[in-house]
């Protein structure tokens, strides 16, 4: 389980968390949800102790992330896989050398490491792309090749940072696809970044709504949907106004 | 004191860091030769450009200053001493300071702007053992060998200009650069480069990995890592001479 215990973080002048608190429940899909700038994606890099709490702390599983010595830290990210917004692909790599660099860390035999590679690649519908590079692919491809290099470590934890943002309606629709069945399959619990309404009702079982670094509301889609409060009502009455459903 | 608290963190922290990639061969051992052919072999056309011509202006130099109180045969001499004690080594290292040092910061800033470096880490590889160990040990152990291959041109070089458009013949020449040879004159001159390759390295990774915003960060860690690579060398350079010579 993962939890956010009062946790804030600064850059600067501006502050991004602000005394931020949540729990993730088990084996659930959690959707951060706000506008930019509300400190959702610094949220999900203190998981993987990218970055380091002002004050507050993350814990993953009983253990205090910013706590942890180095071994425990690598230890700790081998059970969650990471989907970066804009992919993160080793641009010097292939697809198949990028999914294998984290299984190979893991100590896997070659063998195990082809057939993961090919299951990986399967899942998200792109069995013929293991020999191209990033720059061979486009944005849609690359998220999704991104998607796979995580599954490919059957991590415990998925952590999705805006994974529908730049894309178009059917490969976002694609993508929230992906993100369900990848929960399904690997029982993964699942915590996805994203300001898309539509791609937040379609995956999310609870949805946390952040404003000015802390949180405004947490509920179903249900509740959420229907919510009284008046930001998050603004907020999803203005996305559904720009094409998302209400 | 704000400014000298921080570079001590930074290096300390770089040390324990190097210390742990060291030790974990497994991730840097398979980019290790990738990394010498990339930033030594492919550096070998340029520092041969720069010997040449060092040697040349050397033997041209020289024999304007030996006029008649001083035999031409020092030419073989000062160009020998000169391009294996001071040249071969500077002028190599600051050739390979730009090429090799804005490759690794622009590839590693690259890389820091465009989440490969988190990438890394969260897949629970240190940027450390897999980017910077195997690129400050390869330019390590290359920049000797590209230095001698430099060395080797240079005094040819400076050889061929004495024999064809100076006065002088080869006996001559290999007489003044015999007379005051000493083994310790070439392995004075590869130490300078090895250490001068593993500052430049440090200096590029360094400069690449606290790269920060689009590609104007990456175009300043670029500058960055070259301005101060450059630097490295001539304190190395300064040091090496009170402490070897």
């Amino acid at each position: 389980m993962i939890q956010f215990h009062s946790l804030s973080k600064r850059f600067g002048e501006k502050v991004v968390l602000n005394e931020f608190s949540l729990a993730i429940p088990e084996g659930e899909t959690t959707v951060l949800m706000g506008s930019s700038g509300t400190g959702k994606s610094v949220a999900l890099k203190h998981i993987v102790g990218l970055l380091e709490p002002d004050s507050g702390y993350v814990e993953v599983d009983g253990q205090v992330v910013s706590d942890l010595d180095y071994d425990a830290l690598m230890e700790l990210r081998r059970t969650i896989g990471y989907v970066f917004q804009f992919a993160a692909l080793f641009d010097s790599l292939t697809v198949r050398d990028n999914l294998s660099l984290g299984l190979r860390r893991q100590g896997l035999p070659d063998r195990t490491v082809a057939e993961r590679v090919a299951e990986s690649l399967a899942l998200v519908e792109l069995p013929d792309v293991a020999d191209r590079y990033p720059a061979e692919l486009s944005g849609g491809m690359r998220k999704r090749v991104g998607i796979a290099r995580a599954i490919a470590l059957r991590p415990r934890y998925i952590l999705y940072d805006e994974p529908t943002t730049g894309l178009d309606p059917v490969t976002t629709m694609a993508m929230d696809e992906l993100m369900i069945r990848a929960r399904r399959e690997l029982g993964a619990t699942s915590v996805v970044v994203t300001h898309d309404l539509g791609s937040a009702f379609t995956v999310a079982d609870r949805i946390a709504f952040l404003s000015e670094g802390r949180i405004r509301q947490v509920g179903t889609v249900r509740e959420i949907r229907a919510t009284a409060d008046a930001l998050v009502r603004e907020f999803i009455d203005a996305r559904s106004g720009m094409g998302g459903p209400a | 004191m704000s400014w000298g608290r921080d570079v001590l963190t930074l290096s300390g922290r770089w040390v324990i860091e190097g210390r742990r990639a060291l030790a974990d061969g497994a991730v840097w051992r398979p980019q290790l030769l990738p990394q010498m052919r990339k930033l030594g072999v492919q550096s070998v056309p340029v520092a041969l450009f720069v010997a040449v011509f060092t040697g040349i202006v050397l033997a041209l130099l020289s024999s304007y200053m030996f006029t008649r109180a001083i035999p031409l045969y020092f030419v073989g001499t000062l160009v020998t001493k000169a391009v294996m004690l001071e040249l071969g080594p500077v002028l190599t290292g600051m050739a390979l300071a730009g090429r090799v040092g804005a490759n690794v910061a622009a590839e590693l800033g690259t890389m820091r702007v465009t989440e490969q470096v988190d990438a890394l880490e969260t897949l629970a590889i240190s940027p450390h053992a897999y980017l910077v160990t195997p690129r400050v040990l390869a330019a390590t152990l290359m920049f000797p060998v590209v230095t001698a291959m430099a060395m080797a041109v240079g005094v040819l070089s400076g050889w061929f200009t004495a024999v064809n458009l100076l006065d002088l013949t080869s006996v001559e020449f290999i007489r003044g650069a015999r007379q005051f040879y000493n083994f310790k004159d070439i392995w004075f001159g590869l130490v300078k480069s090895a250490s001068f390759g593993a500052a430049i390295a440090t200096m590029g990774c360094s400069a690449g990995l606290n790269a920060r915003g689009g590609a104007e960060g990456v175009g300043i860690a670029t500058t960055r890592a070259v301005v101060l690579g450059c630097q490295a060398i001539l304190v190395l350079d300064a040091f090496w001479a009170l402490v070897l010579l």
